[in-house]
């Protein structure tokens, strides 16, 4: 540590280059974690869908529905341990300017579809709150905090493709609990009774959209998928089931490569920016070629100069990678930039750990051939350079 | 001599020795002209996307939806409200085919997804398909069979989108579709200038409605009408008609917003890129040019020895800084339009829950505001070295090195 003056010494040297090339660095390293978001988002959910959970929908598409009566069929197939249904709502708060048609809303089964998701945190009181009240309905927090919603709020949503007997398009409802979950879990769903949903609607009584069902034994995936499909072969509504992973997937590649175009772009530009800071570090070490030789005169030997010099580069690199990893970690917390439209956006921690394996190897390679260079440096020759 | 010409001679010769300088200016350049081709890139998707709804929606035609719905999908229109809506006043009348009698041109159609395998990743994707009434071809005049023929009302065979064709597998003319329990053929292939109908399958909506269940119920309506200005006639009379409960909308103001999600997104994240790498690419500028100052410290001493004043030193650095951010900037444009433009793919429209097939589109807006960005980024970046090199004192210039 007694050579840190000199480290010191030599990034005061140009105070605006040091400054300027620190937040370059910066500015990479916040770019990397929010491609690493973005990367996340785009994939909609692959890296967190359950393992156990299979999705049974319409054979032909998604959008057509199902009889509600294939639950008890499902639930009968051997190597299944639950099932429970969703559908889509897709309501309108407000008006349409506020997006809210983008967050999943939809009339479930409070208790099978809690116990289904498990990673969906709700306080116990809240829970009970909910699934006693009909018109209860229990709000991500990232969706609650987004329209500003407690608990005991009433919500009127006004439905789209649903109306209720009275031909009403206005359905609300009571804001009972809020769920959280760890990083990666949508905390952006809306959720309220199916039993009084359908009681309440004006046609399509005894349909839902899709069912979630949970299996004893993931090793026997394909197994179970083909027994339920086989159930209703031949029906007027033939069904398609898969793991909940692929159908995630099934929706990234769906966004297609919108997304992969959007990251690729990005990472081009974080490692031209690297391009540049290395390039300019490596400058900055051979301005001082003649000060390199003077150290070497006065002692310092061939493998200290490299360490010196690599140093001097490594430190660049953590201050500014490390600050922009964390500004990043910050800015993504906050929420996406699209205000709600990406319902998964976390920095994740293999990411995270990529990050600061990048910024060390930035620190390096930008700092690995002007120290070679300075290691090499023949005194006499430099001296009489300068 | 006069300030004018001091300016053009210390420009001059800074633009002449930018040369010597050649490593740190290639640095500078390229990335700036990274930043642009990023940004305009990134805003080319979002351009595309709006192009490929905005030419499906003409200002002649009006699309009728169940109030409350605010895409095709959640609407529903039943049998008789149909009827209705095709006796309103401002509808214009045309023969549906040759040597027919005139009829109003009103096509009531479902809309409906179907899973299609991606050709690029062979999972299935939400393809659209419309089931429409024989008014669909008169309301879309750029709606034109490329290849083999019209599908025959009242059969199970589909029209493909050309746009649909190149990105979705098995869609060829003579494939057999099965749907549920019916079986459907392609006979023909169309092209609509680029529109969103290309993205879609198109069928007979009677045939349609028994194989989806649908009875006797339909989604929307879409009318030609007598003229522009007719909207307010057909409006006014479909929404005070007790018996209906719809709204009425111009299919162009329609469409616009139909993308609001993923255009939404597009721009922002394009915005945050733009944002974010900008201010690397200053800094990057900002280092070039302080370097360039205090290589030139010396000559801009001399200069100002010999009498020239500070502004002609500041112009200069400003000046070579914006030829660098320029030359940038005209190339980041240029990449962007050489690698993106009339690129073809498709995504999920999250609004309408279906894909869309579109190409990237490079228009010369972009290309300008790629351009300009690049200019304010040279901007900055000459700014404080400028003024340094205006500072430099004199006489502890000329001393150094």
């Amino acid at each position: 540590m007694k050579f840190w003056p000199l480290l010191w010494g030599s990034l005061r040297r140009r105070k605006a280059r040091t400054v300027f090339t620190l937040l370059s660095i910066l500015v990479a390293f916040v770019l990397f974690a929010y491609l690493a978001a973005v990367r996340v988002a785009f994939s909609a959910g692959v890296d967190v869908a359950g393992a156990d959970r299979l999705l049974t929908t319409h054979k032909t598409s998604i959008i057509q529905p199902l009889p509600a009566s294939y639950q008890d069929q499902i639930a009968r197939v051997p190597g299944v341990s639950a099932v429970t249904h969703a559908s889509w709502f897709g309501g309108i708060y407000q008006n349409p300017n506020k997006g809210f048609q983008g967050v999943f809303q939809a009339p479930i089964e409070p208790e099978g579809y809690l116990a289904m998701y498990p990673e969906f945190k709700v306080p116990d009181d809240q829970k009970r709150a909910w699934i006693e009240d009909r018109e209860g309905v229990l709000v991500g927090a990232t969706t609650a905090k987004r329209y500003g919603w407690k608990v005991g709020d009433r919500v009127p949503i006004q439905g789209t493709i649903w109306r209720k007997k009275d031909g009403g398009k206005v359905w609300e409802f009571n804001v009972r609990g809020i769920y959280t979950g760890a990083k990666g879990v949508d905390t952006t769903q809306f959720l309220f009774h199916y039993d009084y949903f359908d009681e309440a609607r004006q046609y399509g009584t005894g349909i839902v959209g899709w069912y979630i069902v949970r299996i004893a034994d993931p090793a026997q995936t394909a197994a179970v998928s083909k027994k339920i499909d086989a159930l209703f072969e031949n029906s007027p509504a033939e069904t398609k089931t898969v793991t909940e992973k692929a159908l995630a997937q099934g929706f990234a590649d769906q966004i297609g490569n919108i997304g992969a175009i959007i990251q690729w772009i990005v990472a081009a530009v974080f490692f031209t920016l690297l391009l540049v800071t290395g390039n300019t570090i490596a400058q900055s070490v051979r301005e001082r070629t003649s000060e390199l030789a003077v150290l070497k005169t006065i002692g310092f030997s061939d493998g200290r100069t490299l360490a010196l010099v690599l140093a001097e580069s490594g430190l660049l690199a953590v201050l500014g990678g490390g600050a922009g990893l964390a500004l990043g970690a910050m800015a993504i917390a906050a929420g996406d930039p699209t205000g709600g439209f990406l319902p998964i956006f976390y920095f994740p921690t293999r990411d995270m750990i990529a990050g600061v394996i990048l910024v060390l190897l930035l620190g390096l390679v930008a700092g690995i051939l002007p120290a070679i260079q300075a290691m090499r440096l023949s005194i006499v020759d430099a001296l009489r350079r300068a | 001599m006069n300030w004018l010409s001091q300016v053009v001679a210390v420009t001059a010769t800074a633009i002449r020795t930018i040369p010597q300088r050649r490593g740190a200016s290639l640095a500078t350049i390229a990335g700036i002209a990274g930043v642009v081709a990023v940004l305009v890139a990134v805003l080319s998707i979002g351009e595309g996307f709006r192009a490929a709804l905005q030419a499906a929606g003409s200002p002649d035609n009006a699309l009728v939806l169940r109030s409350g719905s605010d895409s095709e999908m959640m609407s529903v229109l039943l049998g008789d409200a149909v009827e209705i809506i095709a006796q309103a006043p401002g509808i214009a009348r045309g023969a549906v085919a040759a040597g027919e009698a005139p009829v109003p041109l009103s096509s009531a159609e479902l809309f409906v997804v179907v899973d299609v395998p991606k050709k690029s990743t062979g999972t299935p994707a939400n393809v659209p398909l419309r089931g429409v009434q024989p008014a669909a071809f008169a309301t879309r005049p750029d709606l034109k069979i490329t290849a083999g023929r019209m599908f025959e009302w009242g059969k199970n065979e589909v029209l493909v989108g050309e746009g649909a064709l190149r990105q979705f597998r098995g869609l060829d003319i003579g494939s057999k579709l099965k749907w549920g329990q019916n079986e459907w053929t392609v006979v023909g292939t169309f092209s609509a200038k680029g529109a969103l109908w290309e993205s879609e399958l198109w069928t007979d909506a009677r045939v349609l409605q028994p194989s989806y269940r649908r009875g006797n119920s339909f989604q929307t309506v879409s009318v030609r009408l007598e003229s522009i200005d007719a909207f307010d006639k057909f409006k006014d009379a479909l929404t005070k008609d007790p018996r209906l409960d719809v709204s009425v909308q111009r299919e162009s103001e329609f469409f616009g917003n139909q993308g609001r999600s993923l255009q939404m997104i597009i721009r922002q994240l394009g915005v945050l890129l733009a944002v974010l790498m900008g201010i690397g690419a200053v800094f990057g500028a900002l280092n070039t040019m302080y370097s360039a100052v205090s290589a030139r410290t010396r000559e801009i001493a001399t200069l100002r020895a010999i009498g020239f004043g500070p502004a002609a030193v500041v112009v200069s650095v400003m000046v070579e800084s914006m030829v660098l951010a320029l030359v940038g900037g005209v190339a980041g444009a240029f990449l962007a339009w050489l690698f993106f433009d009339g690129y073809r793919t498709s995504t999920l429209n999250f609004d309408t829950f279906s894909q869309v097939t579109f190409a990237f589109d490079v228009t010369p807006a972009l290309l300008v505001a790629g351009v300009v960005f690049a200019l304010v980024l040279g901007l900055a970046g000459g700014l404080f070295p400028a003024i340094r090199a205006a500072r430099l004192p004199v006489t502890a210039a000329l001393r150094e090195l």
